[in-house]
């Protein structure tokens, strides 16, 4: 006997959440790292 | 735009996107009637089709963008060819996961190479070389041309996938909604999908686009400090 076919609709509903959280976390973390390099340039240029 | 009127679109988009997507997992896997055949294993038809649909638009998005950076030589149109790619690649990879999720419940294997199967694999492939090629290239001007003319011919694979079940015989699904194959009742939650999709598509597309913008700035500010 197969796996319950509700085990089919929450894989591919939860690979689809995962999917886009990782996405959005990445455009996050990019984010993230250019404001550093903003304030880092903001210190460069007040020296 | 200003910054400020562009914080309100994003909060704005951000509300709308929210709204669509819990409407759409409502009308997907409560709103929709349950099918004979499949049973709920079929609800994951109404998130697998959307993302196909938006994916192929953020890849038509990435072939506009580079003909108008051919055309103008402006960067903002290669933020957006790369904004659109990067989208469509992960919006395909949803198409990617998802299809072989349903596949295995309806044809009781993960994968056959059937032309649609084929031609959605291959289209991803060739994003994620366009998205490689990129970090390969130094020069912006270069690696703006080349990713340009690369994202073109890339688009090619596009409408195959699109007319791949409709000129071959395929084991993949008919156009549901073109061939009256979807039973009313089901139609409209389809639709919500599509559109909460296309908002998602609008929302990861404007975003991104605007980090590589800004990514530019940054580069070109270090650049005047350097020197």
């Amino acid at each position: 006997m197969g796996p319950n076919p509700l085990t089919y609709l929450f894989a591919a509903y939860a690979a689809i959440w995962i999917i886009l959280a990782l996405f959005l976390y990445s455009i996050h973390a990019r984010e993230k790292k250019l404001r550093e390099e903003i304030d880092g340039l903001k210190r460069a240029l007040e020296r | 735009m200003d910054r400020k009127g562009r914080q309100r679109l994003d909060t704005v988009l951000w509300v709308l996107l929210f709204a669509g997507m819990l409407l759409a997992l409502y009308m997907a896997l409560l709103g929709a009637p349950r099918e004979k055949t499949m049973g709920d294993v079929q609800r994951i038809f109404y998130f697998h089709v959307p993302a196909g649909i938006a994916g192929l638009s953020a890849f038509a998005i990435n072939f506009a963008a580079s003909l108008l950076y051919l055309l103008r030589k402006d960067r903002r149109w290669d933020h957006l060819a790369l904004a659109a790619a990067e989208t469509g690649m992960v919006l395909m990879a949803i198409v990617l996961v998802t299809g072989p999720i349903w596949a295995k419940y309806a044809w009781l294997v993960w994968w056959t190479w059937s032309p649609r199967l084929t031609s959605s694999l291959v289209l991803w492939l060739l994003y994620a070389a366009y998205l490689l090629t990129r970090n390969y290239i130094a020069d912006p001007e270069r690696k703006a041309f080349a990713s340009a003319v690369f994202g073109i011919v890339a688009f090619v694979d596009a409408p195959l996938v699109w007319f791949s079940i409709r000129w071959w015989r395929d084991l993949h699904p008919s156009p549901m909604l073109e061939t009256g194959g979807l039973a009313p009742e089901m139609r409209p939650a389809l639709w919500v999908c599509i559109a909460a999709y296309m908002l998602l598509l609008l929302f990861l597309v404007r975003r991104r686009y605007y980090l590589e913008c800004a990514r530019r700035e940054v580069e070109l500010l270090a650049r005047r400090v350097g020197s």
